[in-house]
């Protein structure tokens, strides 16, 4: 019963907070809301009997990954987003897709429910951290060293990627840029006299 | 008693929905890159869920595997985010239209 009323208020609390995501224009307001559904997935591990994973997500999801992400945003220093001017047929597109997966999910809840149901068995050991371990270093051994390789790339990509322009090259992009603008500007301008 | 398997697999579809859809709807490359991730933690949390009720270590593991997967994006992401704002002075998605430089 406890693990049942936990599940809701979690579930609850994640849901809210990820539509306060999608809902704030300030992305750091954003990034907080991420943060919340992260511990609300974390905790809903914990009640799966997974507490390696819920400790593995707080600390790559909440701690590296948003504090990766709140950095740039500090970086970057972002004004709000405006809104939305061009493109504007994409609100359909994506009620659409939003209706086909709700409808999807629901209909993979009927169909789950009216399966027969499984019974957990209370004393199993498949969440413990020995027996990830252990299964991590036998039999799933080449995608452990797959994945070493995966962030080994992803170091380096991360490096090339936001390595310094030269400050004369840097002060041409942002001219050009600034040109470009002015260019576009001048249009609408023009358009407008018109 | 504990929620049925079917619970968990609705709060994963209801997440991972409120991404894909936050996916179009965001303009902003940041916010766009967050929806992914409550994406990659809505499938987690169903591999978690199958992982309890069929009593397998396996799923875990791949949590794991995507957890890793996830990091590496945000590294990747994050550093094509900055060099993108360098390029543009901003990090709107529709001011990436153009292949030139």
């Amino acid at each position: 019963m406890a693990s049942t009323v936990l599940f809701f208020l979690f579930a609850g609390f994640a849901i809210a907070c990820a539509i306060s995501m999608v809902y704030h224009k300030n992305p750091l307001y954003s990034a907080i809301s991420l943060v919340g559904v992260f511990i609300a997935l974390s905790c809903i591990y914990v009640t799966l009997a997974a507490p390696f994973i819920a400790a593995v997500q707080i600390l790559i999801y909440a701690g590296a990954i948003m504090v990766l992400v709140v950095f740039v945003i500090m970086l970057l220093n972002l004004d709000e987003d405006k809104p939305l001017n061009r493109l504007r047929y994409l609100y359909a597109v994506g009620g659409g897709l939003g209706l086909i997966l709700l409808v999807q999910t629901f209909f993979i809840f009927y169909a789950v429910m009216r399966a027969p149901q499984q019974s957990v068995d209370v004393e199993q050991t498949a969440g413990k951290t020995l027996s990830i371990g252990q299964a991590m270093y036998t039999e799933y051994l080449l995608p452990v060293e797959i994945v070493g390789v995966l962030l080994l790339m992803a170091i380096i990509g991360g490096v090339i990627l936001v390595r310094r322009l030269e400050p004369g090259q840097l002060r041409l992009v942002v001219n050009e840029e600034l040109d470009r603008r002015n260019e576009e500007q001048e249009k609408d301008d023009f358009r407008v006299a018109l | 008693m504990e929620p049925s398997l079917a619970s968990y697999l609705a709060l994963s579809g209801i997440l991972f929905t409120i991404g894909a859809v936050g996916v179009i709807f965001k303009r902003n490359a940041l916010g766009m890159f967050m929806c992914i991730e409550l994406m990659l933690n809505a499938v987690n949390l169903t591999f978690v869920a199958f992982s309890r009720y069929y009593a397998d270590t396996t799923g875990q593991l791949f949590v794991f595997m995507v957890m890793s997967v996830a990091a590496a994006e945000a590294a990747v992401g994050l550093g094509i985010i900055i060099a993108f704002f360098r390029n543009r002075i901003s990090i709107d998605v529709d001011d990436a239209s153009i292949l030139r430089n």
